[in-house]
């Protein structure tokens, strides 16, 4: 469903970040894409919706190429790319449903935008979309009233409202606890399950991937070095993607991890 | 940072010899400058006025007391002028403002080459010219009145609004416009969204601050007949009338403490 080409991205300070990465997601597909940090995982979820435009290659979503878009198609193209960033990267000073509703942005005009009267059909999926992670009783909080785990719940409705194919999704857990990384982990791939999403997933934390996805792309300066199921993941090839490291504990923990999570 | 060795062992000095040698005849300079000025100074001045400026003041003084609070009838009519001068014309800077301030922010503006540089010179010249000699201008051009004083202080405020909001533009967090942008929001849903609740706190605090050296501002326009309680004050001067000159400057100063009081409230709550 959607094909990276060639997709190649070289910053204005000549610093490489993409070499040519071709991929291929499937429909309903959810991988995660680990590497080094500076290895071009941030620049190629960015350049699949044109935050970052890439330099040549070409990414195409369901048979449409993105890269040659105009402004206005590309607006409409993005809607169908749910992105959920790091820093949640809610606006802060709105309320927790405005935050949601500006996931529809896409698909209402600017008066609707201005004076907040959304489509009641739009407000009904936002509650239900608020009710589905938990956060029903904070519709009316202030976006900076809520703690870590509770915006990313938010970020996660405000890119699931725009009714996506695919989800983008830039560090999701990196500034969150472990207990509530895997919450997140988790709801990520439930919703994306429900709803037959393809799923790009930026994560540094290798054994949470493992524990979560059926596909892991290891990336090292700006090349795919690793391509394949999360047990294929040996210390060779961490290594290969991170550099000399003893892996055996990382290893190791995840298996004690899944056992005590299906002893619970 | 220099060590020292010693027997001891090392010894730490913030600066080292030659350094100190240096700020001392640093020192030393700038005493003698402040001497030779004040040298110069003294020559040019009239000693006899200075030592007799106490009796002067005194006098002046016991002419001014009691202020003449009669004359009060005459003057809630001009302080009302002042007050309205000034906050239509904070209205008026700021509705001007906004739009010059996005077109000078970095990351706003559609022209970095063109546009920018224009902005930025409206902001420069706007600011660099005193209200009084702008309402002395438009008084030229629109007649006296209270109408020059409003246009004086509006134009005169354009640049100073501007550019505390275009570096409040500039220094809002890019990753909210990020994400505003990859839902497929168009430019000015992304404003309106991305930017518009990121700088409204600022927004706020400049509008009163700026209100606030308004309602200061408005009260000298008066002077050159741009109205307000400014030309109470002036026909007092001309006439010698010093307990109604006290009266205006107790009104003014009532009328300041209140705006600072205000906005003093109103940034508390927004803050």
């Amino acid at each position: 469903m959607l094909r990276l080409d060639a997709l190649t991205k070289t910053y204005k300070t000549g610093d490489q970040a993409l070499k040519a990465v071709t991929l291929d997601v499937p429909a309903g597909q959810v991988l995660a894409l680990i590497g080094p940090s500076g290895a071009g995982k941030s620049t190629l979820i960015r350049c699949i919706n044109r935050l970052v435009p890439p330099t040549s290659g070409k990414v195409t979503l369901a048979d449409v190429d993105i890269t040659s878009l105009g402004a206005g198609a590309l607006r409409r193209e993005r809607r169908r790319m749910g992105m959920i960033f790091q820093e949640y990267a809610l606006v802060e000073r709105l309320t927790v449903m405005e935050n949601v509703l500006s996931g529809r942005l896409g698909y209402v005009g600017f008066w609707r935008a201005l004076t907040r009267r959304f489509p009641q059909k739009d407000v009904d999926e936002a509650f239900r979309l608020l009710d589905r992670v938990g956060l029903l009783h904070m519709a009316d909080k202030r976006a900076d009233q809520l703690s870590g785990g509770q915006r990313q719940r938010v970020g996660i409705c405000r890119a699931l409202i725009q009714d996506p194919a695919l989800l983008l999704v830039d560090e999701p857990t990196a500034s969150l606890d472990p207990k509530t990384s895997r919450q997140i982990m988790r709801l990520i791939c439930e919703l994306c399950a429900e709803r037959g999403l393809a799923a790009i997933i930026n994560i540094h934390d290798v054994a949470l991937a493992q524990m979560f996805v059926a596909r892991v792309i290891g990336l090292r300066f700006g090349e795919i070095v690793y391509d394949g199921p999360p047990d294929g993941l040996t210390p060779e090839t961490l290594n290969e993607i991170y550099g000399e490291e003893d892996w055996e504990a990382t290893i190791e923990k995840i298996d004690e991890d899944d056992t005590a999570e299906a002893a619970e | 940072m220099p060590v020292i060795e010693s027997s001891q062992g090392p010894i730490w000095r913030l600066r080292n010899r030659n350094e100190t040698l240096k700020r001392w005849f640093g020192w030393l300079f700038g005493v003698a400058i402040f001497l030779w000025c004040w040298q110069q100074i003294s020559d040019a001045t009239t000693w006899f006025f200075v030592w007799d400026a106490p009796n002067i003041a005194g006098d002046i003084l016991g002419r001014a007391t009691p202020p003449r609070w009669s004359y009060m009838d005459n003057l809630w009519w001009p302080i009302w002028d002042t007050l309205n001068i000034a906050t239509l014309g904070t209205i008026g800077a700021l509705i001007l403002a906004v739009p010059i301030a996005f077109l000078a922010a970095r990351n706003t503006t559609p022209s970095t080459l063109f546009i920018r540089p224009i902005a930025l010179l409206i902001i420069v010249a706007t600011r660099s010219i005193n209200s009084l000699i702008w309402a002395l201008l438009l008084i030229a051009i629109i007649g006296p009145g209270v109408f020059a004083g409003i246009i004086a202080i509006a134009i005169r405020s354009i640049g100073f609004c501007a550019k505390l909001l275009y570096e409040a533009i500039e220094e809002i967090d890019q990753s909210q416009v990020e994400a505003v942008t990859a839902t497929g929001a168009s430019r000015w849903q992304v404003m309106v969204y991305g930017i518009v609740p990121q700088i409204m706190p600022a927004f706020a605090g400049i509008a009163v601050f700026r209100w606030d050296i308004n309602i200061r501002e408005s009260t000298v326009l008066g002077l050159v007949g741009a109205g307000g309680i400014g030309l109470q004050l002036q026909a007092s001067l001309n006439t010698l009338a010093w307990p109604q000159v006290s009266l205006i400057l107790l009104v003014i100063l009532a009328a300041v403490v209140i705006s600072e009081w205000v906005s003093a409230k109103v940034r508390g709550a927004i803050i």
